[in-house]
């Protein structure tokens, strides 16, 4: 299982398109950036819908459900503040709102991973300014 | 509006030693590429004209007017789609070249990726990494075997592709790093021994990754009325061509985590080159991973969607397989020069300059790149 994350490790720095969307995050919200304009949900953030190209956006909280859509598990840390975390499980997970997260898997046995796996959406407070999304395998496998 | 078929000619060809292990700055391997590339084309220093630094490299224009005495440098832009950069650099000298803006262009690369810095901390410095490096770095997700990885997975839970078939890849690759007399990996491999290396990004072995080297490879290209004139037999520049898979800044988003921006490019440059994929004798195709190989030929059509693991069994990227591919040894067992020594090697092999590993009668043959989240770049060459 995951050992304790450590803190002194690489960190988004948000840019005025995602401020919003590490913002919720603090509250624990997963929120998607929404066209104003059309309503397409898209990910990540970025300044103009490229379906219709407007520049207006809103938000859109996700309700946190998906499924696996590819994965690997890594053996060896490229970065310092990763040795104590291996191995680490990374996931792309196909969202309900039909955009796609690339995150780590928290709370999984590494030989139940495959494409498909149900998976809903956890927070890890990294610290006060910074949350990051994490996924773990559904508890209720038939809720789908 | 023209084409660019057979205007152009690579006309000089050079490299350095590779090594894993070495005190000469990149900037100076670059150099000593370069002035191998263009003595091989019989120029001089002073004749280039324009140059295409890597974009990542650590020289730029500026260096190579200093080191070179050139007074009068037209042309100068670079091609920041990682390792597609260098193929993709061949695309804007045939253009400047038949546009009448230079004559003769330089396209360098040295890096010390042994010595010096290593791909995770490299890649995280790119612009075209910015969203990566904002929404998928900090789970640790740092290096291209790790960003890739799930390309690669999903390839082989779809099509059923196999590790073994990705070891196939590995230990022909090394068979011909063995010819080379210049690679940087030189022991025999088997399909076992790629089996039990160890796993670093699964599906990824260490012999499914390429080898970080230092060295430096360079090549100059001429218009072709001046390379009937020049050193070597031309080697003529038929088709070339680079694209941009969709979602080109995280793969996550890809509606298909299989395609590449190759798939786009490949028959933009078989048009051109107005040759099919059966006129091919030879490839050399980039090979950060075992997989990006398999993923190309289907994304160039030598088999459909789904086959390439069929493909590449029983030695057919072998010098006597259907397709001799990566007859230097590639990045993953002669040296990571970005695919520079890609085009190095397809230029020896259709000159018949290519040693032990010589196809025989190789008259057409094809490079691609492959780089950052999946550009692709393809150039299409004959003798």
């Amino acid at each position: 299982m995951m050992k304790e994350p450590i803190v002194n490790r690489l960190l988004p720095q948000p840019t005025e398109d995602s401020q919003p969307f590490w913002e919720a995050l603090k509250a624990h919200r997963l929120d998607l950036q929404t066209c104003g304009d059309c309503g397409a949900v898209r990910h990540y953030p970025r300044p103009v819908c490229p379906t219709c190209y407007s520049m207006s956006v809103t938000w859109t909280t996700a309700v946190g459900r998906g499924i696996v859509h590819s994965w690997t598990i890594s053996h060896q840390a490229f970065h310092p503040a990763f040795q104590d975390c291996l191995p680490i499980i990374l996931v792309t997970v196909d969202l309900e709102e039909g955009v796609r997260m690339n995150c780590r898997l928290d709370g999984a046995d590494p030989k139940d991973i495959k494409i498909g796996l149900p998976v809903d959406v956890a927070f890890e407070d990294v610290n006060d300014d910074v949350t990051l999304p994490v996924f773990r395998p559904r508890n209720d496998p038939a809720d789908t | 509006m023209g084409t660019l078929k057979d205007k152009c000619c690579v006309t000089g060809v050079g490299e350095t030693a590779y090594t894993r292990g070495c005190d000469k700055s990149p900037t100076a391997l670059q150099m000593e590429a370069s002035l191998a590339a263009i003595a091989d084309a019989g120029l001089s220093p002073k004749d280039i004209d324009g140059v295409i630094p890597f974009f990542s490299g650590s020289a730029v224009a500026e260096d190579f007017i200093t080191n070179f005495g050139i007074e009068d440098l037209r042309y100068s832009v670079t091609a920041p789609m990682g390792g597609a950069s260098c193929v993709a650099a061949i695309q804007s000298a045939v253009a400047a070249i038949t546009a009448g803006i230079a004559s003769n262009v330089l396209l360098p690369l040295g890096r010390t990726g042994y010595s010096g810095t290593r791909a995770p901390a490299r890649v995280s410095t790119f612009p075209q990494f910015r969203i990566v490096s904002e929404f998928e770095m900090p789970y640790g997700a740092v290096a291209p075997v790790q960003l890739y990885a799930p390309m690669a997975r999903r390839h082989m839970e779809i099509y059923g592709t196999t590790s073994q078939q990705f070891a196939e890849i590995s230990v022909t690759t090394r068979n011909h790093a063995i010819l080379n007399g210049n690679a940087v990996m030189t022991k025999p491999i088997t399909i076992q021994d790629h089996q039990t290396s160890r796993m670093i990004s699964d599906p990824f072995r260490l012999f499914d990754c390429s080898v970080e080297s230092d060295g430096g490879a360079a090549i100059v290209i001429s218009s072709a009325d001046h390379a009937r004139d020049m050193r070597h037999k031309p080697v003529y520049i038929m088709g070339v061509a680079e694209g941009h898979p969709d979602s080109p800044s995280a793969i996550t988003q890809r509606p298909d985590l299989t395609v590449l921006g190759l798939a786009k490019a490949s028959p933009r440059a078989f048009k051109m080159a107005d040759v099919g994929l059966d006129a091919i004798d030879v490839a050399q195709i980039y090979d950060c991973f075992t997989y990006t190989v398999l993923c190309q030929l289907e994304d160039m059509g030598f088999c459909a969607k789904g086959e390439g693991g069929d493909f590449v069994e029983d030695g057919a990227l072998g010098l006597d397989g259907r397709l001799p591919t990566n007859t230097h040894g590639g990045l993953l067992s002669q040296s990571h020069m970005a695919g520079m020594n890609h085009i190095v090697e397809l230029t020896r092999q259709l000159r018949g300059d290519a040693g032990s590993a010589q196809v025989l009668n190789a008259e057409v043959g094809l490079v691609t790149g492959y780089g950052d989240m999946g550009d692709g770049s393809i150039a299409i060459m004959r003798r």
